[in-house]
């Protein structure tokens, strides 16, 4: 693998700052200093794994190329996948109604989880709508991690997970227990379509979706980084589309292209008139 | 301040309950099988009953049945927390009345997601 310079933000103190420097060159996620003593936690069982005493190792280890899943899985290490059914349940209720409003008629909504993690969140999604009644949305699913996105495709989360977020008679219609864990039914994963795709590098589908949730993906990345993420986010996002946030997450400073939406408390929708082209 | 009736005949089980929910600022109060329970609920129902279901001289299940016949002031939700796992058991808690379902072994976000799905945290 090639390093580039180390990006301004990165801690500069030796092996730390290179492990830095890869994250945000491959993902945009930026290690905050005030995040790096969980590296040593973080990185402990990689490191025992391929049987390195320590970052310097790690560090002589990826610059030596030698085994070319070494930099992928310190990348899968160091992201933040926390994530649970019905995350903000008051948020996803009302993407739902928001969606079903805004789907063009006859048409089926079409929704974009960006940042999905293991899928609790599509899932919580599809959930709602096929509880709702109405068309079924067309659900998209996107994360930078194949990890996450292996263990989304097969449905399956343990009873801690299932234990996060989602009421006992959800739990009992939509999944099936398989040894200790719970399995989606397929009539509920299959629902969703999920992809690899880099928000800070993959190109997007321009004008498609009526609702992205992009929440609590786009905390790290630093901001010349947060605001292209969010001005390709608003590119896709159909005529009078939203975008939803995490709690306490905005795109005000970060974007002229989205603002507050007047209609859905906490939703974004495209700017009528970008100051940057006025 | 909610109050949570925490029974289970396991004393180091009602312990650890106790101080997660102390922690989430719940008043506690505790019973070592469903007789006792059920006599705390008549004195004074609580808020939420986090329930064990086996327990000797009466069960959880039983408990349950006789809280949801009994006339209350107030009428406790009823989180069901348990070693017994299989679906079939599940079923039977959500049918006999009971609001939520945890499975052991449950930890402080377990608990914590639980009573905020029934409203109480
Ligand atoms: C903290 S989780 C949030 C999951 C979910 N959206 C939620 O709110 O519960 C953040 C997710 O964003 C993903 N992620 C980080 N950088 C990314 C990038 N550049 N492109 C796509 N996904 C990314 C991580 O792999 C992780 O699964
Ligand atoms: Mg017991």
């Amino acid at each position: 693998m090639t390093l580039r310079p180390l990006p301004a933000s990165a801690p500069r103190v030796g092996a730390t700052g290179i492990i830095a420097a890869l994250l945000e060159q491959r993902t945009g996620q930026q290690l905050a200093a005030n995040r790096a003593w969980r590296l040593d936690a973080t990185l402990k069982p990689l490191l025992r794994e391929r049987g390195l005493a320590d970052f310097d190792a790690l560090v002589g280890a990826l610059l030596g190329a030698r085994d070319p899943n070494l930099a992928d899985a310190v990348v899968e290490a160091l992201l933040n996948q926390e994530t649970s059914f019905f995350r903000d349940a008051g948020v996803l209720e009302q993407v739902v109604e928001a969606a079903s409003s805004m789907a063009s008629e006859g048409g089926r909504p079409r929704i974009w989880s960006a940042g999905c993690s293991a899928g609790q969140e599509p899932l919580s999604l599809a959930m709602l709508f096929a509880e709702r009644g109405g068309p079924m949305p067309d659900i998209q699913a996107t994360d930078v991690s194949g990890a996450a996105l292996a263990r989304a495709r097969s449905g399956r989360y343990s009873q801690f997970e299932v234990q996060r977020g989602l009421p006992i008679r959800r739990l009992m219609q939509w999944f099936d227990p398989v040894g200790e864990d719970w399995v989606g039914k397929p009539e509920l994963v299959d629902r969703i379509r999920y992809r690899r795709q880099n928000l800070a590098s993959d190109p997007v589908l321009p004008g498609k979706f009526d609702v992205i949730l992009c929440r609590n993906v786009l905390l790290y990345f630093g901001g010349p980084t947060r605001a292209r993420v969010l001005d390709a986010l608003a590119c896709a996002l159909r005529p009078g589309g939203m975008l939803v946030l995490g709690a306490g997450e905005t795109v005000i400073g970060q974007t002229d292209r989205l603002e507050p939406s007047r209609q859905w408390r906490g939703f974004y929708a495209i700017s009528d008139r970008p100051r940057r082209y006025a | 301040m909610k109050s949570c009736l925490v029974v289970d005949d396991s004393k180091v089980i009602r312990k650890v309950a106790r101080h997660i929910l102390e922690g989430l600022s719940f008043e506690v109060r505790e019973a070592a099988d469903g007789r006792e329970a059920l006599d705390a609920c008549l004195a004074s129902p609580p808020d939420v009953v986090l329930l064990d279901w086996n327990m000797p001289v009466m069960s959880g299940m039983d408990f349950l049945r006789a809280l949801r016949e009994a006339s209350l002031s107030a009428k406790p939700k009823v989180v069901f927390c348990t070693t017994e796992n299989g679906i079939a058991y599940i079923r039977a808690a959500i049918e006999a009345g009971a609001d939520e379902y945890v499975m052991k072994p449950f930890d402080r976000e377990t608990l914590q997601s639980k009573l905020q799905i029934v409203g109480m945290a």
